[in-house]
């Protein structure tokens, strides 16, 4: 049985692990690779490295990083942030990369989604999306350049509609990331993944609000989400990713032990 | 000597650092000489069956692979490469048939999973070994392994190892000395490292 995922995320900047609340005031959690590795042997599935200024600077990012990482896990990861073109994805593949993930140059240029795909398969073709609740309009919004919040724009996109135009495109799997709820730790956005969910034919990541264990089943319960991502619990060590899985397994989540 | 074909659409170092980290040295090469002298061969692949043929056929490395007679691996879409045919294109499935190498037979196909599950097939999943094959020494029934696809081969005789998505596909396959699996060994712990030292040690 395909087991539901535990993804850890580390957000990268300037080649360190950083973790802001609510997408600002950074603060730096430790290097790269020590911190992949750890998580590998808690057992995480999967790692997704955001390298959040990228897409914000308009600037080629080194990521040299990616090849160390390579070096040491035995876990797949995905890598996202500043991958524009078919080169940027192609370099970061060759570095060892097993998916790429595209948020804010698809908003850019959606047809990105459907060059990458057939260049490299829907299946290592990642679209992440920011959406935003506002509770004046009731609306959920697609936000773009949330790396730098200076930059952070609303787009004309509704996330269902984007949810669905991606997958049109060939995005091969989607990250929803909640933006009211990251960094708080209250519990991932149910309501909104379900909606989701229900029109999403692609695996579907949860992303944005982990604060306990209960959050992670209640997302693969009652949203069916294939897999849940999120940082601060693991980089703060409020939970172990072992005994989450050990939790989830209790809970009737099928899962990889 | 440990070859990894250089098929230019792939991720190579990955399945390179996973070599090296059991402690074996291994060359990337798509070199006439490197191919047909390797002791044992890895044939990885990331992208569309499609793209993956004709950087095979830029790099005259159909003819070359097919004259391999030591134990070769294909990897993900390495593997699928060693059908006969596949309908993979992209974004879409492809108008024509593609054909592959035609070292195992069968069609590689769209995957047709259960109400309620998704493509592509993303993530770990249990294998069940059809026989007592070096491939999957000291490895149990049901390891899981990292699976990430939407095309595959159908169960057939050659079938090594079976996994269930929807319907049962081939997850590991082995005609003569060719031998492929759908997974990713290079990234399914330490179940994969050890289908690798079991491959390297055959």
């Amino acid at each position: 049985m395909l087991a539901k995922r535990i993804i850890p995320c580390l957000d990268v900047k300037d080649g360190v692990v950083v973790k802001g609340v609510k997408f600002r005031n950074h603060e730096v959690m430790g290097d790269i690779v020590p911190l992949a590795k750890r998580y590998a042997e808690e057992g995480a599935d999967e790692l997704v490295f955001y390298d959040i200024t990228a897409s914000s600077d308009a600037r080629v990012v080194d990521k040299s990083w990616v090849s160390r990482v390579a070096e040491v896990i035995d876990i797949p990861f995905c890598v996202a942030g500043g991958i524009k073109t078919i080169d940027d994805a192609n370099r970061t593949l060759q570095h060892g990369a097993d998916k790429v993930s595209i948020n804010s140059p698809a908003l850019a240029d959606p047809s990105l989604i459907t060059k990458l795909a057939d260049k490299f398969g829907v299946q290592c073709i990642v679209v992440g999306i920011d959406s935003y609740y506002c509770e004046e309009t009731k609306q959920y919004q697609v936000k773009q350049f949330t790396g730098d919040e200076k930059r952070t724009v609303t787009t004309t996109w509704n996330t269902f509609d984007w949810v669905k135009e991606v997958q049109e495109r060939g995005a091969g799997e989607i990250v929803l990331n909640v933006m009211n709820q990251d960094g708080v730790r209250q519990g991932y956005d149910l309501e909104q993944l379900s909606r989701v969910r229900e029109i999403c034919k692609v695996p579907l990541i949860a992303s944005g609000g982990a604060g306990e264990m209960q959050h992670f089943a209640d997302a693969f319960n009652q949203s069916d989400v294939d897999g849940a991502l999120a940082a601060s619990v693991f980089h703060k060590s409020i939970i172990n990713i072992g005994e989450l899985k050990q939790f989830l397994k209790q809970q009737e989540v099928a899962i990889r032990l | 000597m440990i070859v990894i074909i250089d098929t230019g659409c792939a991720n190579l170092s990955s399945v390179k650092f996973a070599v090296e980290r059991l402690g074996y040295k291994v060359v990337i090469s798509k070199e006439r000489e490197d191919i047909l002298g390797a002791d044992k061969l890895f044939l990885p692949g990331v992208g569309t069956a499609t793209e993956a043929m004709e950087n095979l056929r830029q790099r005259g490395l159909i003819e070359l692979v097919k004259q391999v007679d030591k134990p070769l691996l294909g990897i993900c879409l390495g593997m699928q490469m060693l059908a006969e045919f596949s309908i993979e294109g992209g974004a879409k499935q492809a108008d024509e048939p593609v054909p592959c190498l035609g070292l195992v037979p069968g069609t590689v196909s769209l995957m047709e999973p259960a109400p309620g599950q998704r493509l592509p097939h993303m993530g770990w999943n249990q294998i069940q070994p059809q026989s007592d094959h070096p491939l999957f020494k000291d490895i149990e029934p049901g390891s899981y392994f990292y699976f990430v696809h939407s095309y595959a081969l159908p169960v057939g005789e050659h079938t090594l190892a079976e996994c269930d998505y929807g319907n049962a596909f081939t997850a590991a396959v082995g005609r003569d000395n060719f031998f492929g699996v759908q997974f990713h060994p290079e990234r399914s712990g330490k179940a994969g490292a050890q289908l690798i030292k079991n491959f390297l040690e055959m």
